[in-house]
């Protein structure tokens, strides 16, 4: 039996704010993940022509002047809807609040990218003149921008930053907002991630030039894990920034409560540059159970980081098979077959995809499996059609980048 | 370029880098940026515009000859002229 925590170590999500392919709200969103809609579509990539990608359909209007958007970037913009978004839904009026004590974290695969390809395509009109270059460069580029601007648009003085983490970006943005909320630095905290990734072509391109670049005629058919004919990844952007506090806090002002972080890990694989590695997945899942205090049988949902390539996909089904091996109760499943690899917002929005399902008792499947891999078979990989399922007390959410960086969340359905 | 195009030009640019602000009661007279938000990065993207378009180098000790629209078109005009 666990000691109970007191109420200012337990922290709790109280407020979603997202935007993905398929949904600019976690209703839109989750309705899409149990109806089948896919946010895949052809996208015209500069120098390489159309690719299947996940863009994103928010209005940016709703919360940035027209100013605000030609000053700042696409992840910035992304992150500020998806920040304002998440105080909306935990009901909090900015104006009441004191904006030192709010810290904004925002995981990212990469930023800057997409203005350095912008500006270089730009002098070449004028034969690569560096006096062409814009005096808005350097402050669209620096890796805290997407946070910044954040801060800039919602006048918030507290602690802002980006947490640079491959595609396990989302997680750690969200497990950073809760150690500094643990710290006591913040009273609530804005955590989550975004990408901007596909508006640069060098991310396609090397994905394609790795064989990983996801392609089908059918654009919504493209990114497929755990098919026997999955081929790669589809690069999408997205945003999911999460409104977190200590549940001491929460109960107080009488919010609604998502769910409360219960278990959380991150490690390193010291393996390879972009190969996975499943032993070190697996032990990283292991010390996020530990941290939770509770074991590989007590999970309901894993939601999968799988993006689509043959090596990922497989390495991670042989994690799980680590881990949960005599647990046949885990519901599997996966959300990038619908969204495609949102990149640095990737960990956290599929996160929000799941959270409904403590409520709904419904597991959302993951698409696209016409064919399904052996090796990436479970009894309980929930495919092509919702589960109705007893209970959801736990959600696991895996989330793997480049570098061999691992990252698991464990959330539990909030109960006093 | 009669003086008329290089201020509906510069007004053109204007309304390009802070397309939030209503540019119609505009005075001639009056230094801009004490009439609209215009900070002084929006005035380097009036720099820059007029550098792209029209291969014109404003040099920094000539920025307060851009401080009102009726300067702005009195300095370019001899430089906008031939185009």
């Amino acid at each position: 039996m666990l000691a109970r925590k007191a109420n200012e170590t337990r922290i709790v999500i109280t407020g979603v704010g997202l935007t993905a392919p398929n949904g600019n709200n976690l209703a839109e969103f989750r309705k899409s993940l149990l109806t089948g809609k896919s946010g895949i579509q052809k996208f015209n990539v500069r120098y390489m022509g159309e690719v299947p990608a996940g863009i994103c359909h928010f209005d940016p209007l709703k919360y940035q002047k027209k100013k605000e958007l030609r000053r700042g970037t696409r992840a910035g913009s992304v992150a500020v809807y998806c920040a304002q978004e998440a105080i909306a839904d935990a009901k909090l009026d900015l104006a009441c609040l004191d904006k030192s004590r709010i810290g904004v974290y925002v995981g990212i695969t990469e930023h800057g990218n997409v203005d350095t390809e912008k500006q270089i395509y730009e002098i070449k009109q004028f034969d690569y003149n560096t006096t062409f270059v814009s005096h808005h460069y350097n402050p669209r580029i620096v890796a805290n921008n997407p946070a910044g601007e954040v801060t800039l648009n919602m006048g918030i003085t507290g602690p802002h930053y980006t947490l640079g983490a491959a595609c396990a970006g989302g997680n750690i943005g969200l497990i950073q907002g809760l150690q500094m909320l643990l710290l006591g630095e913040v009273d609530l905290a804005l955590a989550g991630g975004v990408s901007e990734t596909i508006h640069a072509f060098g991310a396609f391109a090397s994905f394609r030039s790795e064989g990983a670049l996801a392609s089908h005629v059918d654009p919504e058919k493209a990114c497929r894990p755990f098919d026997k004919n999955r081929n790669g990844v589809v690069v999408s952007e997205g945003g999911c920034i999460y409104l977190v506090e200590r549940l001491g806090d929460a109960l107080k002002r009488g919010a609604k409560i998502y769910g409360e972080i219960v278990g959380y890990a991150i490690n390193s694989d010291a393996f390879d540059f972009v190969l996975p590695n499943a032993q070190r997945q697996s032990e990283c899942m292991k010390l996020a159970l530990n941290k939770a205090g509770i074991s590989a049988g007590d999970i309901d949902i894993i939601n999968t980081h799988a993006t689509g390539t043959r090596e990922g996909d497989a390495a991670e089904c042989q994690a799980i098979r680590e881990v949960f091996g005599n647990h046949i109760n885990v519901y599997i499943n996966n959300t990038k077959s619908y969204i495609g690899h949102t990149m640095g917002a990737a960990a956290a929005l599929e996160l929000a995809g799941n959270l409904p399902s403590f409520e709904d008792h419904i597991v959302h499947p993951t698409i696209n499996v016409d064919q399904l891999d052996p090796e990436c078979s479970f009894e309980n990989l929930v495919i092509n059609e919702p589960r109705k399922v007893d209970k959801v007390n736990y959600i696991l959410n895996n989330s793997f980048g480049m570098l061999g960086i691992n990252s698991v969340v464990i959330i539990k359905r909030f109960e006093e | 370029m009669t003086k008329e195009e290089i201020k509906s030009v510069l007004m053109e640019i204007v309304a390009q880098i802070i397309p939030d602000e209503d540019l119609t009661n505009l005075k001639g007279d009056i230094p801009i940026r004490e009439q609209v938000e215009l900070d002084s990065m929006d005035f380097l993207d009036i720099v820059m515009e007029l550098r792209k378009r029209y291969g014109i180098e404003v040099p920094e000790d000539d920025y307060m000859q851009l401080a009102t629209l009726d300067s702005s078109v009195a300095y370019l005009e001899p430089r906008m002229k031939e185009l």
